[in-house]
């Protein structure tokens, strides 16, 4: 028998699948089981974002940004009122400022369980996620109670927030915040020590700090990899700064690493809501210029230049001095950054989105190479992925 | 005495930056220069050609350290010469200092890729090549990234309708998708709100134009 030539096995991974996290379709060139080569074909929620912003007033963008990762909304709009904010000049007023961390920080939580419940299922664990998604649940439902959205908020504003939250929801936030460390131990009782879990997760995915800079890696996973890098603290916005929390550091790089930092991010989060909330002070929530932010309802029905002012908000929306200028959060997944462009008009000329999922899924290619092929379900999975923010 | 001791650390922290800004012009100082920008962001801009020393320079230089990019764009403005501006974003974790790097392209230059230098740039310039038809060279995959497949024209540039030129539905007959012309039941509206007039929009900036210009020309008479 002569010589053979032996092509390497190519897999479909998704688009339809469930470990996916969404809509990838994921190449796989094997050999036998395990990964030679993997081709992440993203795009299949590729909605035009940016191209679409380009065409609406500052304020109406805004809901784009609950969009694109759905998981942890209000923390994208806290970017775009950002970076509006730096571009105008203007003051976020203090229980503004403390109301947005409050509720970040609730963003970051609902992400970080959605995600290690998510993890835990692809690996092969149930439990944690049908406890998880009832906690999730508290959470959405306080910021209804805030905004009347579970999800896609739209409650952040240039210059604050929307409105006040209501009477009562602090209280209820701190009566959650005494009961929700019982539910990580529950959960750290089924995954940390768990020998299927641990297998399925140590030495898997292993990246190096300086790899993980090179791949352009942010938030836990490079935290996990042993940089002690978070945005929160070297580049505080709002009200980060007078916040006491520590940043989780992992050693190994792996994906029972970011596990890890991202249990332990749940815990420092409790501790900035409750700072917040004993931090609260009442005050108005949104800056007081006529000129960006709306009149109050009460205003326009005795106030004729309150209703122009509302009218002209709404329609022509304000303008923004030309000016381009990068800004980023620490959003749950990572850096999370809006380069915005303005020409002095009402609408953005241009507007980047960096989105920390993209460069995760751009690196799963060089993590998944060598590994089995179950293995790249642990390492999408730890990464923490979401297609609305990858796709855009 | 706590205040004159915060007042001393937010000088020193101003003075660091001043420092830092400082060697990073000298540094830069025959590849590129450095633009205003608002909140003392560092923006640099270069020349194509000198664009991957500049990039080599940033990472391999230890006082500067910008051992990350974060992020890769490009931005159109059809009414320059230059049409295209590529945007380089830079990070350094050790300096905690970001810096931007612009660079003007015209259309159907080619742009060296900075894979080399950064290996996270391999998706950004594939998402340029994508949305904006700008061509990397030496990059190691350069395709479409975020469109569907087969997809024509580069969606973010200015020239590029919003509403696209195909839409798809699925063929029951053909039992699969299929492509047609796009077909609104209206037409697409922009109200610029810059006129209360709609019509025209070339007209009514240009008589908007003439407007400002004539009052301009009144006030120099005036003044003079």
């Amino acid at each position: 028998m002569g010589e053979m030539q032996i092509r390497p096995l190519t897999l479909n991974f998704g688009p339809q699948h469930p470990a996916a996290h969404g809509v990838l379709r994921l190449v796989l060139e094997m050999d036998g089981e395990v990964i030679q080569r993997a081709d992440p074909h993203v795009g299949l929620l590729h909605r035009g974002t940016e191209k679409l912003i380009e065409q609406k007033t500052y304020l109406q963008a805004l809901p784009y940004f609950d969009r694109l990762d759905y998981v942890s909304p209000m923390n994208q709009e806290h970017v775009w009122a950002l970076a509006i904010e730096s571009a105008l000049q203007i003051e976020v007023p203090r229980r503004a400022q403390l109301i947005r961390v409050m509720f970040c920080e609730i963003g970051r939580i609902l992400n970080h369980l959605l995600n290690l419940t998510t993890f835990a299922i692809d690996v092969g664990a149930m439990t944690p996620l049908l406890w998880g998604f009832e906690e999730r649940e508290h959470l959405m439902e306080f910021c209804e109670r805030a905004s009347g959205a579970r999800l896609h908020a739209a409650y952040f504003r240039p210059g604050g927030v929307h409105q006040d939250i209501p009477d009562g929801l602090a209280e209820d936030i701190l009566n959650w915040c005494d009961k929700f460390p019982n539910f990580i131990t529950d959960l750290e009782t089924l995954l940390t020590d768990n020998r299927i879990f641990k297998q399925r997760t140590v030495d898997i995915g292993v990246l190096s700090a300086d790899n993980a800079l090179a791949l352009g890696m942010s938030g836990p996973v490079i935290r996990a990899s042993g940089l002690a890098w978070d945005l929160r603290k070297s580049n505080p916005y709002d009200a980060y700064d007078e916040m006491r929390f520590d940043i989780p550091v992992g050693k190994t790089g792996d994906c029972y690493a970011r596990y890890l930092v991202r249990v332990e991010e749940m815990k420092q989060s409790l501790s900035i809501i409750k700072q917040a909330i004993h931090k609260m002070e009442p005050g108005p929530v949104l800056a007081q210029n006529n000129k960006i932010t709306p009149p109050r309802r009460g205003d326009m029905k005795m106030s004729m230049e309150s209703l122009i002012h509302h009218f002209k908000i709404y329609t022509e929306g304000f303008h923004v001095p030309a000016s381009e200028s990068y800004t980023a959060v620490e959003a749950p997944k990572g850096e999370f950054g809006v380069y915005l462009v303005s020409d002095g008009s009402n609408k953005p000329y241009r507007c980047k989105i960096r989105a920390p999922g993209y460069f995760f899924m751009a690196a799963v290619d060089e993590m998944s190479r060598g590994h089995m092929l179950a293995d790249s379900v642990a390492i999408i999975g730890s990464l923490d992925v979401v297609f609305g923010e990858i796709d855009r | 005495m706590k205040t004159a001791d915060i007042t001393n650390s937010e000088m020193n922290i101003s003075n660091a930056e001043e420092f830092f800004e400082a060697s990073a012009t000298q540094i830069l100082a025959n590849l590129a220069e450095r633009v205003p920008s608002i909140n003392r962001q560092l923006v640099y801009r270069c020349e194509l050609n000198k664009l991957i020393s500049v990039l080599k320079l940033m990472k391999a230089n230890e006082s500067l350290d910008f051992s990350q990019l974060s992020d890769l764009t490009a931005v159109d403005y059809p009414s320059r010469i230059q049409r295209f501006e590529l945007v380089y974003q830079l990070l350094s974790v050790t300096h905690n200092r970001r810096i931007r790097i612009i660079c003007a392209i015209d259309e159907g230059q080619i742009v060296p890729s900075a894979t080399g230098v950064y290996k996270s740039a391999e998706w950004p310039e594939r998402e340029v090549w994508d949305m904006y038809g700008l061509f990397f060279s030496d990059h190691p995959d350069l395709r479409r990234l975020l469109t569907d497949y087969g997809f024509e024209g580069h969606p973010l540039r200015k020239d590029f309708p919003l509403t696209g030129y195909v839409e798809v539905r699925y063929d029951d007959m053909d039992r699969r998708v299929a492509y047609q012309p796009v077909q609104l039941t209206q037409e697409y509206r922009d109200f610029d709100f810059l006129s209360p007039w709609e019509g025209d929009q070339e007209l009514v900036h240009s008589s908007l134009n003439a407007e400002a210009e004539n009052e301009e020309n009144a006030k120099k008479n005036g003044g003079s």
